[in-house]
């Protein structure tokens, strides 16, 4: 059987997987649709919370992030992660105590102030719609290059996938469905990186198996790597290079917009109890970490596996020669990779072998020109086929590599179903029935939700054909506006008295401020050239703009409370409801009003 | 009759801002793990961890892609069980 044909199966049987769980739980009731009737086991709903959570960017990309940078893009790693403490303890039990169903209801109510919900609603769509588009773009890269068609073909099954399974399964089929992916993308991230840690080190484990001995050449893993790649002019490893301040920014805007996020929020709401909301951000992080310490180890041996391939002599050897790359079984993945336009090599000096190194070094300079090369050969490696093509790399089994196709494609389209959700209760429940109009049916508010949805989908599908830029951009966004709007207000609503006005004051300053820093650096509504700065040379010190959501998060706390002091005290009901929120005692089943 | 209940109320006011105290300063030791961990170790302090060795490089880096996360583990468990049982003591948790 060809490769092909076994990533045709492993991908086709868990889509039917999933397509038969969505099925088989539909929803029937909003509250249902909503919130699983709030029947979910803080386990189940902590793996199903990973799988929302977890992303083409988590599962794609950042082990290949890390791959080439090393130790600077550690930030991934913290920030990603490091939300959830945040979300554990400042947000999740006390939502959940609030009971009600949407993130927006919780701000509306709190600062008694249609206004503020609206404001928060607008922030939610904003984030959740261009999140939507970088994973549609990613789940039509996937698809294309795993079912061997094009992009746009691959962008439309996708989407008809995620529209099969999130409009007619609501958050009920969402959850389950959700669980099943975890399982698939769990397995397809940690089953590869135990194959090549055991390959490269002996140790099964390849979190620990990034700290031990390379067993090839008997030094430390790290060291080896440090070593390998400082003799072809790159940077080494594990030293720090960038920006100290940049980088403290970057992972503080991560962890707030993690814990900003509404899909994620959302989860909290379908606990039982205001305990288990506490246990499930645990849960949630304990399968969030089993890939997240998986992926440095994964980037590091690649990273290791790559550079040992064009070198198979060592870094002062002769380099791989065309006809081995042709010829190899081993070096199959090149061939396979080209084809996605992702990967590309060229015998500049047409001495038959591909040299792969820094060409900017002076040093490396200085060894070309007495061997006779004529630049980096290996002339374009796309950051975000690292996991993906990783597996052939390390000439893994052909059932793995099928695995890894269908995880990838897990990641994308759980995190894409979950966004959905949020963005048609978003709109059917607050901006429908929460102000339009707020006499409409069940029925109604349940048929709004699947337009919204389609509509949401269709929107996304048609932004990730004509992408507004690299899906690691757009994320970046997402996140920003999440950190700078969404999080302070929900903070400042459980542990301070700030009124209606500093909310909404605050929430604005910092939707505003961090949408224009980000314009400004990445172009106009992501339109190419209509950028007046570079994130190579920022307009604030070295704050890049995918660092400014902390900065905006700031601002939004500041402004809130110096209108808020300036402005009259909070009236005697909302007190109360502060009060009652930050004490479980008599937490209910959420209502609806 | 009235009396007492208002006195109740009152008593139950104060418990609650205890125990809501209890909880801040739980909040505010967690939180100063959590960022010395990651801004600390992971970033800030990371020269000063250099002498410290793990598996072929420093304690920074290590507390940057492995240590924090885990120790992001224990802080969430920690505060669920912390909470809970605070929870019994001040008679707050839910029936």
């Amino acid at each position: 059987m060809d490769q092909f044909t076994i990533n045709l199966l492993f991908v086709g049987a868990s889509f039917a997987l999933y397509i038969g769980i969505a099925i088989w739980a539909r929803a029937g009731s909003t509250s249902e649709f909503y919130a699983a009737g709030r029947g979910v086991h803080p386990v189940t709903n902590g793996m199903a919370t990973a799988a929302d959570w977890m992303s083409a960017a988590s599962f794609i990309s950042m082990a290949g992030l890390i791959a080439f940078t090393g130790y600077d893009n550690s930030t991934y790693l913290m920030g990603w992660t490091g939300g959830y403490v945040l979300l554990a303890l400042l947000l999740a039990p006390y939502l959940r105590k609030f009971g009600k169903f949407t993130v927006s209801e919780f701000i509306g109510d709190r600062f008694y102030s249609p206004t503020a919900r609206m404001v928060a609603v607008v922030a939610l769509l904003v984030a959740s719609l261009t999140y939507v588009i970088g994973q549609m773009t990613g789940v039509g890269v996937a698809f294309g290059r795993f079912l061997e068609v094009s992009n746009e073909l691959g962008l439309f099954i996708g989407a008809g996938v995620v529209f099969a399974y999130a409009v007619f399964g609501g958050m009920k089929g969402v959850t389950y469905t959700q669980v099943a992916q975890y399982c698939v993308l769990i397995m397809a991230y940690t089953i590869p990186a135990i194959f090549i840690s055991l390959q490269l080190t002996g140790n099964p484990i390849p979190g620990l198996g990034l700290f031990s001995e390379h067993q090839a050449s008997g030094q430390p893993l790290l060291q080896k790597l440090d070593q390998i790649v400082t003799e072809l002019g790159f940077k080494e490893y594990t030293a720090h290079h960038g920006d100290t301040f940049n980088m403290v920014l970057f992972t503080l805007s991560l962890m707030i917009g993690t814990a900003g996020l509404p899909h994620v929020i959302m989860r909290f709401f379908t606990v039982p109890r205001v305990a288990d909301a506490r246990w499930s951000a645990g849960w949630t992080l304990v399968f969030i970490a089993l890939l997240y310490l998986t992926a440095p180890a994964v980037g590091a041996m690649a990273r290791l596996n790559i550079t040992e391939q064009f070198w198979p002599n060592g870094t002062d050897a002769q380099a791989v020669s065309v006809e081995t790359i042709d010829s190899d079984p081993a070096y199959d993945w090149m061939a396979t990779w080209e084809q996605t336009g992702l990967l590309g090599w060229e015998d500049k000096n047409g001495d038959g072998r591909i040299q792969y190194y820094n060409d900017a070094s002076p040093e490396m300079q200085e060894r070309a020109e007495t061997e006779g090369w004529d630049g980096n050969e290996l002339t374009n490696f796309n950051r975000d086929i690292l996991v993906l093509a990783n597996p052939e790399i390390a000439n893994l089994p052909s059932w793995v590599i099928g695995l890894v196709a269908a995880g990838g494609l897990a990641a994308a389209l759980s995190t894409a179903a979950g966004l959905l959700l949020a963005i048609s209760s978003a709109v059917s429940h607050d901006l429908i029935k929460g102000q339009l109009n707020p006499k409409i049916s069940e029925k109604g508010e349940l048929l709004s939700a699947r337009v919204a949805m389609a509509a949401a989908i269709i929107v996304a599908t048609y932004l990730g054909l004509n992408p507004p830029g690299f899906a690691a951009q757009t994320v970046a966004l997402a996140f920003g506006l999440a950190a700078a709007s969404i999080f302070p207000a929900l903070m400042m609503g459980i542990f301070t008295k700030v009124n209606n006005k500093g909310a909404v004051a605050g929430m604005l300053t910092g939707l505003i401020v961090t949408v224009i820093y980000i314009f400004l650096h990445k172009g106009w509504f992501f339109i190419p050239g209509t950028n007046s700065f570079d994130d190579s040379d920022p307009l604030f010190f070295t704050i890049k703009s995918t660092s400014f959501g902390a900065v905006g998060a700031l601002l939004n706390f500041v402004v809130a409370f110096t209108v808020s002091g300036m402005t009259e005290d909070l009236p005697e009901e909302i007190e109360e409801l502060v009060e009652s929120v930050r004490v479980p005692r008599g937490a209910a089943a959420a209502q609806d009003h | 009759m009235s009396d007492q209940k208002s006195q109740s109320t009152k008593a139950q006011k104060k418990s609650d801002t205890d125990y809501w105290k209890a909880n801040l300063r739980i909040i505010m030791i967690s939180l100063v793990i959590w960022a010395l961990v990651s801004f600390g170790f992971g970033i800030l302090l990371r020269p000063m961890l250099s002498g410290i060795s793990v598996g072929g490089t420093d304690l920074g880096f290590w507390f940057a892609q492995q240590g924090s996360i885990l120790v992001f583990l224990v802080l969430i468990f920690f505060y669920a069980w912390r909470m809970n049982r605070l929870d019994r003591e001040f008679g707050t948790e839910e029936e």
